[in-house]
């Protein structure tokens, strides 16, 4: 297996805390992973984006071009990135960040109300933790025991009285996608 | 050699090969004075000498210490990193002005700046002399050098470098001083802040720093007598000598 | 839907890390206690990793007032015995050229890291490998030789940033980790348990003060013509030595391979998509990965040219720098073409794929 996932959103939207997150669950899974960053003063405002290669054998490049699995946090994420996602493959974004959908080749398109569901749990700073649960249900790579173990990991110290709050929102959006109220092949 | 006394002999922590400078030079002098202070203080077993680039090159073979030899100006820089590594030993520099002052001035600024438990014997004679008489940082203005034959302008190549001035202003941890050993009584006021410049490094008060204004009459064209005039009158009137910066111990405790 | 007990103890000893903190580990647990640096992208994270992790087990982290005088300090605290560390990128790499010569000359153990960004000039902080030459064939001046390593994974730079220490110790030579921007900044889970704690071993020519015994005199100039010319028989022995002892090379399917892509570092990891494609697809093309980049591992290489690869296809991420070295191996008994760009671009594992299918079917000028 292969998974070739781009994660890609503000800065500030909590991206490379993602990318380390789904790659923490990754070995948690027994799986090889490579995590690679956009760094230096590409991360300084603006955009931010994180490749994660997930794999059962030896990765080669940590480096990607295409995707089979695009993680928007933002519209501006979908218009950059829709060209990079491999036929087959999938687009995930965050619906209330996001206005259109450009149009894709044998793409699939999940929305995910992170922003929305984060609101509604009174944090915002959680929607990456909600598209997180969005991103592992549709990858069906990483299990949620094995993602929320990698929490303690990838959060600081003095934020793991956050993790019971960050549970909570990958669950609900698992859920959330379960759902699958709006999930829909383009051609 | 009955009714015979020795009254002078050689200091301890020099060694028994002769000196390779010219008639003249201060170098003797000062490598002298650095061994008899080693001697005085007890603390040739425990010193690392760093020798820099230039004439001084060579004073690994005088020192009967354990020795390093460093590159062009980063005598501080390899001082900084042995002295970090033990700090028990006493750690010095022995520098040119050439080396400190041109090549250098990035490694002693920030090391002065750190005052880094270390000892900086800098040699000033205002010439590159083991190169030729190329100018220095330090060389008068209008003085005449292989590198500017017109004399120095300082609308070309600038102002002489005051490095204790400047230092000092960058190291208020530090004992820092303007020595000269042209006659017996500069010699003496030599030693002393010599032996102080050690003293800031053992008793961990802060970087020490002794100019010490030298002669090079090969490259001066001056005998030696004219060189020690030429220090009185010419050198020390644009050099003044005295102490720009002085941590005291008492002055370290309040 | 809950999340089921936890398990804290994670994987024994694996953790996901940044490939610059990889080496930073690697040097701590080989008993490096002295850091000294200057910032510079893309290995800041190696540098800030040392800030914080030598206090932590009683070392020393200094940040220098440039490269030039970092790789002097390194001087310093090698000659007092100390395992010590410096590390940068490009143009602060070339600063340290002098350094290099010096700690060489001197014959001081101590590790240099360059993470390589993409030049010339001051380049940008993308990923190249056009460092390639200045570490392998100098950057200092004078006949000198610091041993080069290529890792190409985390677990690697963690790995042999270890055992750089004790080829540093073993040779009295410094020795250089040569990695680049993607190895420096991707994470990747690294097994940290499978190394010793190491400190550095009892050195008889240190200087620490003489004390009671002889002193001690750390050189790098010659008093005469003739120490200069035993010295340089010396390295030359030295160079000799590791040559013969150190090189390292990975060979995947290159057993009867047509062809081999021969490439190091980032450039392997890309490459090896593209050879497993090709594969698949029926070519016969086998993947070379020098890991001692000085020494290159050129015997290996001789080898498997006796084994019937016939065709070289070197893939680097500059203009053209290691093909000098695998044409010096092979000696004209192989057909070797480069594929690569300076910085700026990345290939991908298409292209290289691309360029196998063009070599394997028509050969370099179709």
């Amino acid at each position: 297996m292969l998974d070739e996932i781009l994660i890609a959103g503000f800065g500030g939207q909590g991206i490379m805390l993602m990318g380390k997150l789904l790659a923490c669950g990754a070995i948690y899974e027994g799986l090889e992973v490579t995590f690679y960053p956009s760094y230096g003063p590409e991360m300084r405002g603006g955009t931010a984006n994180c490749t994660v290669v997930i794999s059962d054998n030896r990765i080669g490049s940590p480096v990607r071009k295409f995707f089979t699995c695009l993680m928007a946090m933002n519209q501006a994420s979908v218009d950059r990135f829709t060209g990079s996602v491999k036929p087959g493959g999938v687009i995930i974004h965050n619906d209330a960040a996001i206005g259109s959908h450009p149009g894709g080749e044998d793409l699939r398109f999940i929305n995910i109300p992170a922003n929305q569901i984060a609101t509604d749990m009174e944090n915002i700073q959680v929607a990456n933790m909600v598209a997180m649960g969005g991103l592992i249900h549709v990858l069906n790579t990483v299990s949620l025991d094995s993602l929320t173990n990698g929490l303690a990991r990838v959060l600081p110290k003095h934020r793991h009285n956050l993790i019971p709050l960050n549970e909570k929102a990958v669950i609900k959006g698992i859920e959330a996608v379960e759902k699958g109220s709006d999930s829909r092949e383009l051609r | 050699m009955n009714g015979m006394n020795i009254v002078s002999q050689k200091p301890d922590a020099m060694t028994d090969v002769p000196f390779p400078y010219c008639p003249g030079c201060s170098h003797g002098i000062i490598h002298r004075l650095v061994a008899e202070v080693l001697d005085e203080l007890n603390i040739t077993k425990k010193a690392i000498g760093i020798t820099s680039a230039g004439c001084s090159v060579r004073n690994w073979r005088q020192f009967d210490c354990d020795m390093v030899m460093a590159l062009h100006g980063r005598g501080p820089s390899v001082a900084t990193g042995l002295k970090r590594a033990r700090p028990e030993a006493v750690v010095f520099t022995y520098q040119g002005d050439g080396d400190m002052a041109a090549i250098g001035t990035g490694e002693i600024v920030h090391a002065a700046s750190r005052c880094e438990r270390i000892t900086v014997i800098y040699v000033n004679n205002g010439v590159f002399g083991a190169t030729g008489g190329q100018q220095a940082p330090t060389t008068l203005l209008g003085e005449v050098t292989t590198s500017y034959p017109s004399g120095r302008d300082p609308r070309t190549s600038g102002y002489p470098l005051k490095m204790a001035e400047m230092l000092s202003g960058v190291s208020p941890d530090s004992y820092i001083a303007r020595v000269s050993v042209h006659d017996i009584k500069n010699i003496l006021m030599a030693k002393k802040a010599i032996r102080e410049a050690f003293l800031v490094q053992m008793e961990d008060r802060g970087f020490g720093l002794a100019e010490i204004l030298a002669t090079c009459p090969t490259n001066w064209r001056l005998d030696s007598v004219q060189c020690m005039e030429r220090i009185e009158k010419e050198i020390i009137p644009h050099y003044p000598l005295g102490e720009f910066s002085s941590k005291r111990k008492e002055a370290h405790q309040c | 839907m809950t999340v089921k007990k936890k398990d804290n103890r994670a994987l024994p000893g694996k953790t996901l890390m940044r490939g610059n903190e990889a080496v930073g580990e690697g040097a701590i647990r080989a008993g490096c206690q002295f850091f000294f640096g200057y910032p510079i992208t893309p290995q800041n994270e190696l540098f800030e990793y040392m800030a914080r992790r030598l206090p932590e087990v009683g070392g020393t982290f200094l940040q220098s007032e440039s490269e030039l005088s970092g790789i002097n300090m390194v001087f310093g605290a090698a000659a007092g015995g100390r395992r010590c560390m410096t590390s940068s990128s490009g143009p602060g790499f070339t600063l340290m050229g002098e350094g290099l010569t010096t700690l060489a000359t001197a014959q001081m153990p101590a590790v240099v890291v360059c993470v390589s960004r993409a030049g010339p000039g001051l380049g940008r902080i993308s990923s190249a490998q056009s460092d390639y030459r200045l570490a392998t064939k100098g950057g200092g001046h004078g006949d000198y030789q610091c041993l080069v390593l290529g890792p190409a994974s985390a677990q690697e730079l963690y790995e042999l940033t270890y055992k750089a220490f004790d080829l540093a110790d073993r040779y009295r030579n410094p020795v250089i980790i040569l990695s680049d921007a993607i190895l420096g900044q991707m994470m990747e889970p690294v097994t940290t348990d499978g190394l010793k704690w190491a400190e550095a071993p009892e050195k008889t020519w240190v200087v620490r003060g003489k004390g009671n015994n002889p002193r001690k005199v750390i050189k790098v100039a010659p008093h005469t013509d003739q120490e200069l010319i035993e010295w340089n028989r010396n390295f030359k022995k030295k160079y000799e030595q590791m040559t013969e002892n150190e090189q390292r090379h990975e060979a995947l399917y290159a057993d009867g391979a047509n062809m081999l892509v021969v490439a190091f570092g980032s450039s392997f990891r890309i490459a090896l998509d593209s050879v497993v494609r090709a594969r698949d697809e029926g070519v016969s093309v086998g993947l070379f990965r020098p890991i001692s980049l000085y020494p290159y591992p050129e015997e290996a290489l001789k080898r498997l040219l006796q084994e019937g690869a016939s065709k070289l296809l070197v893939v680097e991420a500059n203009n053209g720098q290691m093909v000098e070295d695998v044409r010096l191996a092979v000696c004209g008994a192989a057909e070797v073409i480069h594929y690569g760009v300076g910085g700026g671009y990345v290939l991908t594992p298409d292209e290289i794929y691309d360029e196998i299918i063009r070599f394997d079917r028509n050969g370099r000028h179709q």
